[in-house]
Order: structure tokens, then sequence, then C-alpha cells
């Protein structure tokens, strides 16, 4: 599925130097979970993201193993530490072997 | 005992009962035998580890979990009701704040949560949650 996948992070624009700063991050993906069955009783095919990074200044945040029992439109909310302005970069990979990504500037003050 | 009807009845009804007890150790083992491999059976401890989840779930299509382990460099999540247990892995990086993260889940049916979280020593804390839920997430 490679159509329709929106990444969406909320990250501050500015912090200070060591401190914790909250992130959001969605993506939108049905995460088809590979039990459900059409009309016809066929079953779906599994296709979901199979994993979530996020990085700082290409150190790592956080990550996030995903299996099917995740919900629709996978939503993560974790904590950083900021030592110094730079870049978050955030990562999904899909199933298909699709990678999604998006990164955020924070200036440290 | 004669077999009268209302033997019968008393009988037809304890079977059923037996059998679904039954069926939730099934689950139960699915779960553990998960946590086990995880671990490699070593024990878990208690109480370093905080999972906050809603106590009924209206819709077992998005529930919203949340865990908290201080200290931990990884934190999985399981549900022992669902056709597969594991939910989720979380690894913390050098940069994680705080060891904590939350997000969204599905459960087929009222079922127990369980985290358990790898602290930096190697040992294993545990917690769970039991989440009532009122329209499964499977689909089907």
């Amino acid at each position: 599925m490679a159509s329709g996948v929106k990444p969406r992070v909320k990250v501050p624009k500015t912090a200070s130097a060591g401190e914790t700063i909250t992130i959001k991050t969605l993506i939108s993906h049905k995460m088809e979970s590979g039990q459900r069955k059409d009309d016809d009783g066929n079953i779906i095919p599994r296709s979901i993201i199979n994993r979530f990074t996020a990085d700082f200044n290409g150190q790592n945040v956080i990550d996030v193993t995903l299996e099917p029992a995740i919900s629709t439109n996978p939503y993560f909310q974790f904590e950083a530490v900021v030592p110094e302005s730079g870049e978050f970069t955030f990562t999904w990979y899909d199933d298909d072997g699709d990678v999604y990504d998006t990164s955020k500037k924070i200036e440290v003050s | 005992m004669k077999l009268t009807r209302r033997n019968l009845l008393i009988l037809s009804s304890a079977g059923v009962a037996a059998t679904a007890m039954g069926s939730l150790p099934a689950f139960a083992s699915l779960t553990d035998d998960a946590i086990t491999e995880l671990t490699g059976g070593a024990a878990l401890g208690e109480g370093a580890i905080t999972l906050t989840a809603p106590e009924i779930a209206e819709n077992g299509n998005t529930v919203p979990i949340e865990v908290d382990a201080p200290g931990a460099v990884a934190i999985t999540l399981f549900a022992d009701g669902n056709p597969v247990p594991n939910v989720a892995t979380f690894k913390f990086g050098p940069l994680s704040a705080s060891r904590s993260a939350s997000t969204r889940i599905r459960l087929a049916t009222t079922q127990n949560v369980v985290a358990i979280a790898q602290m930096e020593d190697g040992s294993f804390q545990k917690a769970s949650a039991n989440i009532k839920v009122t329209i499964g997430g499977c689909g089907g």
C-alpha cells in the first residue's frame, strides 16, 4: 500500500539544551492485520508498517517493532532529550518494502 | 444419580463451563510462551513498570495504552486474548528521555494486556492490566 500514506509529526520548534520534549507521530496507514476476511470469505493479506524509528542527529531515540495488533494509523508518543540544535528524522518501514520518512528541525537556545 | 431432565441440565451446563475454563489457559499459555521466549525464563519483578490502560474500551480497534518503566532498555507489549499475542516492542535509544511511550492497539476481546520491560541490568519487570472490550477489533 503505497497510496495515501502521510506521516505527521509534532515536535516543538525550540527547546533549551538538555530539555525533555514530547514528540507525537502519526502516519495514515490502514494496517491490514491479515486476520480479516472479505465478503467472499477470503483472507485479506497482511499489510502493515512493521518498524518505526526516531533519530536525532544520527542518535537513536526510539525503535519500535509493530505487530498487526497496532491500530490503523499508527500513533506514537514518546519523550526525547535534545542536547543541541539539529534535526529529528522519523522513518516508517512498510511490509511491502516502502520506507516513509519525514524530518523536523529544532533550535536549541 | 438417576438421569432425570434436571440432572441432565446440570451436567451439560457444567460441561460448558469446563470447556470455557479450558479455553482460557490456552490463550494465556500462548502469551506465556512468548514471554518465556523473551525473558529466557528469568524471574519477573514488579513495581518498576507502569502500564496505563482504560478499564473499559468501547472500541477494540483503538485502545490507548501507555507504558512507563524508568531504567528500561526495551518494553514489549502482549495481549493474551488476541490471535497473535505480540503487540509491539519499544527499544529506547541514548536520546530517549523517559522510558515511556504511548500508542493505540487493537484488542479482539476482553483480555489482559501485559507489558514486559527489560531493564539496564538485564532483569525483567512485568505489569498487566485487564481491559474490558465492548466491540472487538479484529474484524471478521
